[in-house]
């Protein structure tokens, strides 16, 4: 948050929305070694709704892969911190991200390459609901299921709002739960801030035969009063001030 | 036209069988058009490392980026048109800004696709592909030089285009290939023609016509257009004092635009551009088209003159 207000501008409530599932992730399943950011072994997770590239950051940070100081530089030229993912730039990042819908196709492709060399890893996407707007990500929903890529876990930050509008009225992507199950991927649902049930969840879907999606209700701008469920937090930072408020509140949550 | 051997798909499809029994680490992709392309000869040979995305050609170039994320050498194929036109924002953020070793290797590019008309004869996708960061863009000229350039494609660190043809060509290079160097293929020091695929054996029948006539003519073949071989067009500028730019794209933004940009910028001479000019193309068969759309030997041959008379 402290980041967002220094930068001036990105996007706190789809970052907010996916926090709890970003933390469960980073700290509760995926194998990574910030020490070696290449392991070859590791999990790999693509963040495919880039433009929260804030969660990631923190939650990269704070698994020790750069310093949690360095995200007061983020979006500022020279930053290795862009606005929206960069591989190249941050270590950690698994894949440059940003331009929605093509997360999951990265991922397939990764599934694919995983499954080829008989690789452990695991594969990790997060996405957006407003991003399932993106024909892409159906021709790759369909990929998926047609390799049968059992290694391959999506998550859907289902917090109802795109930048216009709540997605319902937008364009509307439901019955979510009966599209993907109809493009033959195991679902799951969930609260998406329930840490204990994200992570239950996630150890389940990771079972399942074939590729599993996990639809995660959430709020946009979760854990910020004057945040949550307001769609025009969807790429505004907040000024110093309404960033005291939030960082208290969200401290406040905490305790 | 005499002496044509094969089409530069076919050499690409031969060239991939070679990769796939050398190389564990090369994988192909494709988007349902296999027979054409002629990738389908290396899924017969290796299934395991063949995914068919179907007719998705975005989630196709994306799945090859995770491929390569996953330490492979992916090639993505498809007809010209819809590798740099339906899919060109997922080959810019997703497969050349993190400078991934994808190679996109597309098909019937040109007017020479023929029949199928307009709709896929794809007459802009080297401007599409040179105007993204750290894209190599190669045209080869006959069967011989694309599979050298496909065997050189897997050893360039990062993204490639390649351009291929439907039709059969002449074997006029000798095959061989080095990225970033384009080759003289007959002195002259009246005007320079520099050429890219089918083009350069028109360019080949322009010089003799001219020679018959009294002008000596430069041939280049600029089999790489990004990066632009700059020493040998400079030097072809000099020699001559005026260059005629030979493609089967529009031209605007090709292997005219390339040349137009570097030759004003650092030795300006006159530059006359043939190739299709801003219009689409149109259905019938490919002789007839390149005569309709004035990529004949005669329209080189005329653009020359044309060029001569503007020096100085």
């Amino acid at each position: 948050m402290e980041a967002l207000a220094q930068a001036g501008s990105g996007h706190p409530g789809g970052s907010l929305s996916s926090a709890d599932i970003v933390a469960t992730l980073f700290f509760d399943v995926l194998e990574l070694d910030a020490n070696d950011p290449q392991w070859k072994d590791r999990d790999r997770f693509v963040l495919a709704k880039g433009h929260a590239a804030p969660i990631l950051y923190a939650a990269l940070a704070s698994r020790g892969f750069f310093p949690r100081e360095e995200l007061s530089t983020l979006r500022k030229l020279g930053s290795r911190l862009q606005g929206h993912p960069d591989m190249l730039k941050t270590p950690g990042v698994e894949a440059s991200t940003g331009s929605l819908g093509q997360g999951l196709s990265i991922a397939v492709g990764l599934a694919l390459g995983a499954r080829m060399d008989d690789a452990e890893w695991g594969v990790y996407a997060l996405l957006g609901d407003g991003e399932l707007q993106e024909g892409q990500v159906w021709e790759a929903a369909m990929a998926a299921a047609h390799y049968r890529l059992s290694n391959l876990v999506a998550i859907v930050d289902n917090n109802g709002l795109q930048i216009d509008g709540p997605i319902v009225e937008v364009m509307s992507p439901e019955p979510l739960a009966d599209k993907w199950r109809a493009f033959g991927w195991s679902v799951f649902e969930v609260d998406g801030h329930d840490i204990e049930q994200l992570h239950a969840t996630l150890v389940e879907a990771q079972k399942a035969e074939g590729p599993a999606v996990i639809i995660a209700r959430t709020v946009k701008g979760r854990g910020v009063g004057f945040m949550e469920g307001e769609c025009s937090w969807h790429g505004t930072a907040p000024s110093e001030d309404q960033c005291r408020l939030a960082v208290e509140e969200l401290r406040g949550g905490l305790l | 036209m005499s002496g044509l051997v094969e089409a530069t798909r076919d050499a690409y499809g031969r060239a991939l069988v070679q990769l796939g029994a050398e190389r564990e680490d090369v994988v192909v992709l494709d988007a349902d058009l296999s027979g054409s392309t002629r990738t389908a000869k290396f899924a017969e040979k290796y299934p395991d490392r063949f995914f068919n995305a179907g007719v998705a050609e975005q989630n196709l170039m994306n799945m090859a980026a995770g491929l390569a994320l996953a330490g492979k050498i992916p090639f993505a194929s498809t007809f010209a048109v819809f590798a740099t036109g339906r899919a060109w924002e997922q080959i810019r953020n997703t497969i050349a800004y993190p400078r991934l070793p994808v190679k996109i290797v597309a098909t019937h590019a040109g007017l020479t696709v023929g029949e199928d008309g307009a709709s896929h004869q794809a007459l802009e996708d080297i401007a599409l592909m040179r105007a993204i960061p750290g894209m190599t863009v190669i045209v080869p000229a006959d069967g011989d030089e694309a599979e050298a350039a496909i065997r050189s494609a897997v050893e360039i660190d990062g993204p490639v285009y390649v351009r291929l043809g439907r039709s059969k060509t002449q074997p006029i290079t000798g095959g061989g290939f080095q990225r970033g160097r384009g080759t003289t293929l007959s002195n002259g020091e009246d005007v320079a023609i520099v050429a890219c695929g089918i083009m350069v054996s028109a360019a080949l029948e322009a010089a003799d016509y001219l020679r018959e006539r009294g002008a000596s003519c430069r041939v280049i073949n600029m089999s790489t257009i990004k990066p632009l071989d700059e020493d040998l067009l400079v030097r072809a500028a000099r020699g001559c004092g005026a260059v005629v730019t030979a493609e089967e794209h529009n031209v605007i933004g090709g292997l005219g635009g390339a040349v137009a940009e570097l030759l004003s910028a650092v030795h300006p001479v006159p530059v006359v551009r043939v190739g299709v000019d801003d219009v689409f193309g149109q259905s019938g068969d490919p002789e007839g088209l390149l005569q309709y759309y004035g990529l004949k030997y005669t329209d080189l041959a005329s653009a020359c003159w044309r060029a001569m008379e503007m020096k100085g």
